[in-house]
């Protein structure tokens, strides 16, 4: 864990670092996805939920240009609209997940003692659930509704981001500038928020793109089990799980929307590779 | 040459993975006792560890699916129940009781092989757990099988070979494919070899026993995708655990002394990381449990984690108790290994 704290601790060079041919692929990639999750709907080719074509799973054409699906409407236009589903469950969900970690992790350093005991060992208690277990576990106890998937999501990823929070935190707490700020009577929510926090910005980044990746998985799985985001709604996770009967015949319905989640997380992931400050929060799940 | 000899000799046992007994004298003999002891005190500190976990873990599991304050007698009996059968199922089922009472008896009724009956069908959730069990640890058995040597040869030769094309192909590969969602993965292998190539059938999972082909045929695909789902972590894991081991100061005096590369990690690093590498495969491992819910769906195989889901579906909340109950124990079971492992491989716990 020292290593950790070392390279924290390391000052980040202030020129704009030059990234690989592969990292501005990615990067592109996933502001596509985000664009997408803002005005897919609007650019789409046919309205989302009217039928178009006569042909169930139907192969690539010009018309339908990436098929049609199990009911015959537009696969373009599905995916495209699936973009907001998927990416806005998960990124609100990412966004409680990463605070409430680095909060919770940055609190538990700068208190230490039996507060931060008790706090570690919560989140051990929840990093000891495989997500995918303890999401069934919660949706059987409360149903499948999006809050419930946001603050499920949320819940499962939080350790993660703590414990990587904590472990850093707690480096930095022992340097000079806190103790200076501590000396001169700063009250510890203000010590934590202005003197740690603005120095673990970059680990913190590059743990909310890791957990991104995590949620946008997890949802998408629950999706594609049936648990997730409910019809008439379909994240890209749902659509695989509606076109899966096309599969026998080698639809283009079922692959193309587990493709597009590829694409996204796969850009996410090597866009972090591709970053200076990398890989040190891909220690801890 | 016998200086290089020595010099090993001196680089392996200062590792302490190869213990060499013949140069123990007495007194480290008895150190040696003492650290034994020592060691077993951390093993089963760590073993207390997870079952305090694990404790924990139930009661988590108990308080998230009795969450609804829904009455359970009532949706099993119908709405066309009389007041009086309801009050008295509920009696039966301590539904009266606290509810701490209720996660005594539920978390005894566990422990004593007895976890109670599915709210859906009646039927008993040991029988109903029984088979589709073995069926799933069929299934992460095969799955370990191919997936372990594959992973480790690809880990081991990357670090070998480190900074070079293949390295960084191999990281890049990984890198991308640990975030490719399990499903992908299964349909596309279903897309290339069951409609594409017609090797395989689609589908439809049967479990046929007659010949080692059959045998085969029916577990192809779902085999291939878990193994697929794994290998990327566990390939950068058994490389990052080596790589580490390769910063050792005796790596760099036997690099300093001319050991060729090859040589220098199967000989010098490799005995003294199989302990960070056990703790790699086994965590790995632990990703098995996400993957095999999707791949279990997928093809239809008659396993716990298929079993598991649809009764999330039917919200039979006993059924996904135990199964939840079960995977989360064989969760912490890997991770305990993959601890002991790395207890066990350092050998400043053992000569104190």
């Amino acid at each position: 864990m020292s290593g950790v704290v070392e390279t924290a601790l390391e000052i980040t060079p202030r020129r704009r670092a030059r990234m690989s041919l592969l990292g501005r692929i990615a990067a592109a990639v996933v502001v596509l996805c985000l664009a997408l999750a803002v005005c897919g709907p609007w650019i789409a080719p046919y309205p989302t939920g009217s039928i178009v074509s006569q042909t169930v799973f139907g192969p690539m054409t010009w018309a339908h240009p990436l098929g049609t699906d199990y009911l015959g409407r537009d696969m373009l236009s599905r995916v495209l609209s699936g973009a907001r589903y998927t990416i806005g469950v998960a990124l609100p969900a990412t966004l409680i997940a990463s605070s409430a970690g680095t909060l919770l992790g940055m609190l538990a350093a700068s208190w230490g003692g039996a507060a931060d005991q008790v706090l570690s060992r919560a989140m051990d208690t929840l990093i000891s659930f495989p997500s995918l277990i303890f999401s069934l576990v919660v949706i059987a106890g409360l149903g499948s509704s999006v809050p419930v998937l946001i603050v499920t999501a949320a819940v499962i990823y939080t350790p993660g981001c703590f414990r990587i929070v904590r472990s850093v935190a707690v480096g930095i707490n022992t340097t000079d500038f806190v103790t200076a700020a501590r000396a001169r009577g700063e009250r510890n929510l203000t010590v934590v928020l202005e003197e740690i926090l603005p120095n673990m910005v970059a680990p913190i980044l590059t743990d909310f793109g890791l957990r991104f990746v995590f949620i946008v998985l997890l949802l998408s799985s629950l999706s594609f089990l049936g648990l997730g985001i409910q019809p008439p709604y379909s994240d890209w996770g749902g659509l695989v799980r509606e076109n899966l009967d096309g599969l026998a015949q080698g639809a283009p319905a079922v692959i193309l929307p587990a493709i597009a989640i590829a694409a996204l997380t796969v850009s996410v992931n090597l866009l972090i590779d591709s970053l200076p400050n990398r890989g040190m929060a891909r220690r801890a799940g | 040459m016998p200086p290089l000899d020595s010099w090993e000799t001196t680089s392996r046992s200062m590792s302490g993975s190869i213990v060499n007994e013949s140069t123990g004298g007495a007194s480290p003999g008895r150190r040696r006792a003492a650290g034994d002891l020592f060691l077993l005190g951390m093993v089963l500190r760590r073993i207390g560890i997870s079952l305090l976990l694990l404790l924990a873990v139930s009661i988590v599991v108990f308080i998230g699916t009795e969450l609804l304050p829904g009455d359970v007698a009532q949706m099993i009996l119908g709405q066309s129940a009389t007041p009086d059968t309801v009050a008295a199922l509920r009696e039966t089922m301590h539904l009266n009781e606290p509810g701490w009472l209720r996660y005594l008896h539920w978390l005894f009724g566990l422990l004593s092989g007895n976890p109670g009956t599915s709210l859906v069908n009646g039927m008993s959730i040991s029988g109903l757990i029984g088979s589709r069990l073995s069926n799933s640890l069929l299934l992460a058995l095969l799955t370990t099988i191919v997936v372990v040597p594959l992973a480790l040869t690809v880990g081991i030769t990357a670090a070998v070979w480190r900074g070079s094309a293949y390295d960084r192909a191999v990281n890049v590969l990984t890198v991308a494919a640990v975030s490719v969602p399990e499903f992908l993965f299964a349909t596309a292998a279903v897309l290339i070899f069951a409609v594409r190539l017609h090797w395989l059938p689609a589908l439809s999972y049967a479990a046929n026993t007659d010949s080692l082909q059959a045998l085969f045929r029916s577990f192809a695909l779902p085999v291939g995708t878990l193994s697929i789902a794994i290998f990327p972590q566990m390939a950068r894991m058994t490389r990052a655990a080596l790589i580490n081991t390769l910063g050792s100061s005796y790596i760099e005096m036997a690099l300093l002394k001319g050991v060729r590369p090859v040589r220098l990690v199967l000989r010098h690093a490799l005995p003294n990381a199989i302990g960070p590498i056990a703790n790699a495969v086994a965590l790995s491992l632990s990703f098995l449990l996400g993957g095999i819910v999707i791949v279990e769906t997928v093809f239809n195989y008659p396993g716990l984690a298929k079993l598991m889901v649809d009764a999330v579906s039917t919200r039979d909340v006993p059924l996904v108790q135990a199964c939840a109950m079960i995977f989360c124990a064989g969760y912490l079971l890997l991770v305990l290994i993959a601890d002991i492992a790395s207890i066990l491989s350092n050998p400043r716990l053992r000569y104190r």
